[in-house]
């Protein structure tokens, strides 16, 4: 399905990292791997070191963090704001909604639609395709889309699959009206055949937890995880990514008229190293213009990833002026969408700790 | 090549005999997905190479040969 967009920008980007960094070489003894191995597959992969949130801090929490910041530092107000969008996989509650959580936190004004969306990897994408699309409304002038994740506590620590990529974080991105003649190009796709091949069994109304989902259990590789665990079916994620992304890219090029060699920078979700090269070798782009080094110093904080890669990457270069990026989601769902626009201007682009 | 495949193998997992005819490298369990990653990096830097995503499937990276087919089909002599 594919969307166009006129006159919206994102006017900043912040995003929120635990001060809180593992190391891969002070987990090795969890993977029963040999230490040989271990080095090899950091290498393709990217291990290196992930964030993780203290036990206790929440989505909602790292949120509200970024936001006080932004009020503090008078680079948000509270009164423009007209809609909250929070996207997350690791909500508070399951009933209240987080972003009213939020709302009522900094007391928002109550002229403020306030959205929970339940997306993975692709986000922040269908994120920004929902502020675009709010933005459309004349009582909407200025979207805060709030990106977070603690997934980490959801993840077995003994599973060598997920947890060495695991990483918690969250991102505040701001999406207004602009009289800039822009034009923003974007696509999503769907395929729920396949929705368990990420997965989370238990929590839920389906599978409540409850001391039978607590019980470990080995899988055929070697794996311990729970049934309140994430379950990553990797040999299948990788096949959809590599099956999918590279045809939705192409056909974003036509869609936006956009040759490859006018990109400046290809943000894309950071699955791991070895997947996002690939991606970049089918798809004819230099490995320097699709950066990796997310998941390989902070971890793959899901639907955040690609803010943060934005704000690690460019920084004050899209503050001071201005590219043209591709965005691309692909994950959870199954759900992949890309993005093609032109960043910069922005008022903030920036990474905090908490 | 084929010497190297083998060598490129017994590197990455040196409890087993690659040389050893009619094996199955994956239904043994010799090599597992972790392994095929590390695999592919190699080849891709030693050969100068990037084997495609799409065939980096099991049985691509079953025996000897089937690696050897498919660094011919990426351009390797």
């Amino acid at each position: 399905m594919d969307f166009v967009f006129k006159n919206k920008r994102i006017s900043g980007i912040l995003t929120i990292l635990p001060r809180k960094a593992i190391k891969f070489e002070d987990e090795i003894e969890n993977y029963s791997f040999s230490p040989a191995k271990c080095m090899k597959l950091k290498l393709a992969m990217g291990y290196k070191e992930h964030r993780i949130a203290e036990p206790g801090q929440t989505s909602v929490d790292f949120a509200i963090h970024g936001l006080q910041y932004l009020f503090d530092n008078g680079m948000l107000q509270k009164d423009e704001i007209d809609a909250i969008l929070f996207v997350s996989q690791s909500p508070d509650y399951i009933m209240p909604p987080s972003s009213n959580i939020i709302q009522g936190h900094f007391g928002i004004k109550q002229d403020c639609l306030c959205l929970d969306i339940n997306q993975g990897c692709a986000g922040f994408e269908i994120g920004l395709i929902q502020s675009f699309l709010l933005l459309d409304q004349p009582s909407i002038n200025k979207v805060v889309l709030i990106n977070a994740e603690v997934l980490s506590s959801r993840t077995s620590k003994r599973d060598r699959n997920s947890w060495p990529l695991a990483g918690d974080a969250a991102a505040i991105t701001i999406v207004e009206k602009t009289n800039d003649n822009l034009t923003i190009y974007a696509n999503v796709k769907t395929d729920g055949t396949n929705a368990f091949a990420l997965n989370i069994p238990a929590g839920g109304f389906r599978m409540p937890s409850n001391a039978e989902t607590a019980v470990m259990e080995q899988d055929e590789a070697g794996n311990w995880r729970c049934k309140d665990n994430l379950v990553m079916k990797g040999d299948d994620v990788f096949n959809f990514v590599q099956r999918e992304v590279p045809p939705m890219i192409e056909h974003l090029y036509v869609q936006s008229g956009v040759d490859r060699n006018e990109v400046d920078w290809y943000m894309f979700h950071q699955p791991n190293k070895f997947m996002l090269h690939k991606l970049a070798d089918k798809l004819g782009i230099p490995h320097e213009k699709m950066p990796a080094n997310i998941v390989e110093n902070f971890g793959n904080a899901s639907g955040v990833t690609v803010p943060t890669c934005i704000s690690y990457n460019l920084g004050d270069q899209l503050v001071n002026g201005k590219m043209r990026l591709c965005l691309a989601g692909f994950g959870v769902g199954l759900t992949w969408s890309s993005i093609m626009m032109e960043m910069g201007n922005m008022n903030f682009n920036k990474i905090i700790e908490f | 090549m084929k010497e190297q495949v083998i060598k490129i193998l017994t590197e990455l997992r040196p409890e087993f005999d690659f040389t050893k005819e009619g094996l199955n490298f994956i239904e043994e369990g010799m090599l597992d997905s972790f392994d095929i990653v590390s695999l592919v990096n190699e080849l891709d830097n030693q050969y100068g190479i990037s084997i495609d995503g799409l065939d980096i499937v099991p049985d691509n990276f079953c025996s000897v040969e089937s690696i050897v087919a498919l660094l011919i089909k990426n351009g390797v002599k």
